[in-house]
């Protein structure tokens, strides 16, 4: 009898050790006489038990980790292959309860299939979506996302649906469709997962994207960073196109659309869509000034739908279950699920894809199990380096875009870091100005010299230098950069840094907060 | 690279082992085959970077003409994106994220105890020519911090002691 063992291909797995432990599996097995096919899926995301091996049995798939490559002679002699009891035993994986607890929509296949096969990806609903999509007239696909309540899913938060039609609406010889895979943003790694774990996903829900508004052209620009996420990709497009879902003729419906990878180049702003734009273009990832909306003059100056990973990849379950099933889910404006990504000094970190509403302490201590260290949460900073720091007052704030702009934080791309108490707010805050500093593309003035005359304005404060005055000063200066720069890079730098003063201000050797001006 | 220090080094002789000649070869080859594609210039500098190991700057005038640009427009290209080196790095590079979630982990520890060890600071490369150190801003193994690579291998979770046994692995390999 032949049995299949699935060993993680994504980064984290690998990151891990697990292409070790892969190799060590499939030798073994052929030193025992084991016949034994070997997947190599994407992670569950289950990151503090990777590498996860899985071994499907009768029951469902059982799962063992985190295994090392000197574990797997004991798997073998405990009969692991057969689903056998062994200290390293989890059970059946979907009972594990951080993944039973989720609503997987868009992770749904993540872990489960083998991410290059079109095979195994339509096994299990993958081009449902697509193929509904070729039924119906492009207006009534744009019609579907815009009723979905599906928003940009990148961090602006922008519906979708408006953003479809007004492309979808603009005369032009050749439409591209775009997909801003640049996931700079430290806690976030759901795209990555996406790219690598389920490429198809993206794939398909940039194919309906193309079909609906008329575009023919596509592009993934993928950060340099993530050379894995490139290769996975770029794999899947050759197997998407084999299978006739990409090229000339899509599924014989007449509609054209080819899709390339483009691999940036360590630049975070090239993030920001008009940025990424030039650079494809090959140009300096510099930010452009918006009108003219890309969606009427994007990329090459001709109409352009830009959306993120996510966002194209929650189109095709839409389209395949309907609006109304994925907007039932949710709170308020904020339809659907999010894959929330558990990050930074977390016990259990990992991926948890859940409706909004849920709250931050269900994320930190029911999923998160509170820090890795054991120590207190100080701060968690929700939605990358813009995002704010939020204080242990704010953690029963559900996940939803209006909640948490209420209170000046940002959900983001979903991603949440967690700080335990040893950490030091200032310390932060200065690092997020640094950071605008290193990466600011330089087009506007608050951005380019207000980072760099934050980070000295914070090292005055930290070192006790008119420090009031300091204080003021730097309250003065994130509202120069709030409201006059150009885009969220020096827009949203003083998120972080007024969220640790305001939360914070011990750390910054301020007694009481001067109430909350910014 | 848009505030790093300005590279003057548009004359320096070519650095590559296989001399000049060989290079202006690639040089060519990657012309002629991607020359004529939209946006082709980061395409371009990709691929002369990973076949030469960094981007010559005697090879800007020649993408330059390619792409009907000019040679200041090829350079700040090349000057604005971190990743693109405008000379060889060291036989290995490393590099350690220094974002948020590695940092509550340790990153700048990490970084410092790098540094010691490998005895030259971060974007530096050390006297034997062996390691090149470079931060980088997140490797989307923010669950598993802190982050690093060695060449195309990816390691979480790295302890001062797992970065020693790491790089005396590579050494050892050679």
């Amino acid at each position: 009898m032949s049995v299949t063992v699935y060993v993680p291909r994504d980064s984290a797995a690998l990151a891990a050790g697990a292409e070790r432990v892969a190799r060590r599996i499939a030798e073994e097995a052929g030193a025992r006489g084991i016949k034994l096919r070997l997947v190599r899926n994407g992670s569950r995301g289950l990151f503090w038990l990777e590498p996860l091996v899985e071994v499907r049995t009768a029951a469902g798939r059982v799962a063992y980790g985190p295994v090392t490559p000197e574990d797997v002679p004991g798997l073998f002699d405990a009969g692991f292959h057969l689903g056998g009891a062994h200290p390293l035993a989890l059970g059946l994986t979907e009972e594990i309860p951080y993944l039973k607890k989720q609503e997987r929509l868009v992770f749904a296949r993540m872990g489960i299939t083998d991410p290059l096969s079109v095979e195994d990806y339509e096994a299990h609903e993958g081009y449902a979506g697509l193929r509904r999509a070729l039924t119906m007239a492009p207006a009534q696909v744009v019609q579907e996302v815009f009723d979905s309540g599906l928003r940009g899913r990148g961090g602006a938060a922008f519906p979708a649906g408006i953003k479809w039609k007004t492309v979808a609406g603009a005369q032009a010889a050749q439409k591209y469709i775009v997909c801003n895979a640049d996931e700079g943003d430290s806690g976030t790694f759901s795209d990555r997962m996406t790219m690598e774990g389920d490429p198809l996903v993206l794939i398909e829900g940039m194919t309906i994207a193309a079909i609906a508004t008329g575009a023919t052209r596509g592009y993934i620009y993928v950060r340099s960073e993530y050379p894995h996420a490139i290769a996975a990709l770029e794999a899947a497009i050759r197997h998407a196109e084999d299978a006739g879902f990409l090229g000339d003729n899509v599924q014989g419906s007449g509609h054209a659309f080819r899709l390339e990878v483009r691999k940036g180049a360590g630049s975070y702003v090239c993030g920001e869509e008009t940025a990424l734009l030039e650079s494809i273009e090959g140009k300096r990832g510099i930010v452009r000034a918006k009108p003219p909306l890309p969606a009427l003059q994007g990329l090459f100056g001709q109409p352009t739908l830009i959306n993120n990973v996510i966002t194209f990849a929650s189109v095709p379950i839409i389209l395949a279950r309907g609006a109304v099933f994925y907007r039932d889910y949710g709170v308020g404006r904020s339809r659907g699920t999010l894959p929330m990504q558990l990050a930074g000094n977390i016990r259990f970190g990992g991926l948890v894809e859940k409706a909004f509403g849920v709250t931050l302490r269900e994320l930190l201590y029911d999923f998160g199990g509170g820090t890795a260290t054991g120590r207190p949460v100080k701060a968690v900073q929700f939605g990358g380096p813009l995002g704010a720091y939020m204080p242990e007052s704010q953690f029963d704030l559900p996940v939803d875009y209006e909640a948490f702009a209420a209170v000046g934080a940002t959900v983001g791309h979903g991603g949440l870091v967690v700080h335990d108490d040893t950490v030091d707010l200032s310390k932060m805050a200065r690092y997020a100005m640094e950071f605008c500093a290193i990466e600011s593309c330089g087009k506007c003035t608050p951005c380019r010299i207000g980072s760099t005359r934050g980070v000295e304005v914070i090292d005055r404060i930290r070192a006790d230098h008119n420090r009031v005055q300091q204080v003021a000063l730097l309250r003065d200066l994130c509202n120069t950069m709030v409201n006059g720069s150009l885009c969220a890079m020096g827009g949203m730098t003083p998120f972080p840094v007024l969220s640790a003063l305001n939360h914070f201000p011990q750390d910054f050797g301020v007694s009481a907060p001067d109430k909350k001006a910014a | 690279m848009a505030l790093a220090t300005p590279q003057q080094r548009t004359d320096a002789p070519p650095a590559h082992p296989a001399g000049a000649a060989a290079m202006a070869a690639v040089v060519q080859d990657v012309l002629a085959r991607r020359a004529a594609d939209d946006g082709a210039l980061l395409p371009i500098l990709h691929e002369l970077q990973d076949r030469l190991g960094h981007v010559p700057a005697q090879a800007v005038p020649d993408i330059a003409q390619a792409l009907n640009l000019s040679r200041a427009e090829v350079h700040g290209v090349v000057t604005y994106y971190h990743h693109f080196r405008d000379k060889p790095a060291g036989r290995h590079v490393v590099q350690i994220c220094r974002a948020e979630a590695c940092q509550s982990m340790g990153a700048d520890a990490l970084m410092a105890h790098a540094e010691l060890r490998l005895g030259c600071a971060h974007h530096g490369t050390t006297a034997d020519g062996e390691f090149t150190l470079e931060p980088v801003f997140c490797l989307g193994l923010c669950a598993s911090a802190p982050a690093m690579t060695i060449d195309d291998e990816v390691h979480a979770r790295v302890t001062p002691r797992r970065f020693d046994a790491l790089v005396e692995e590579v050494r050892s390999a050679e």
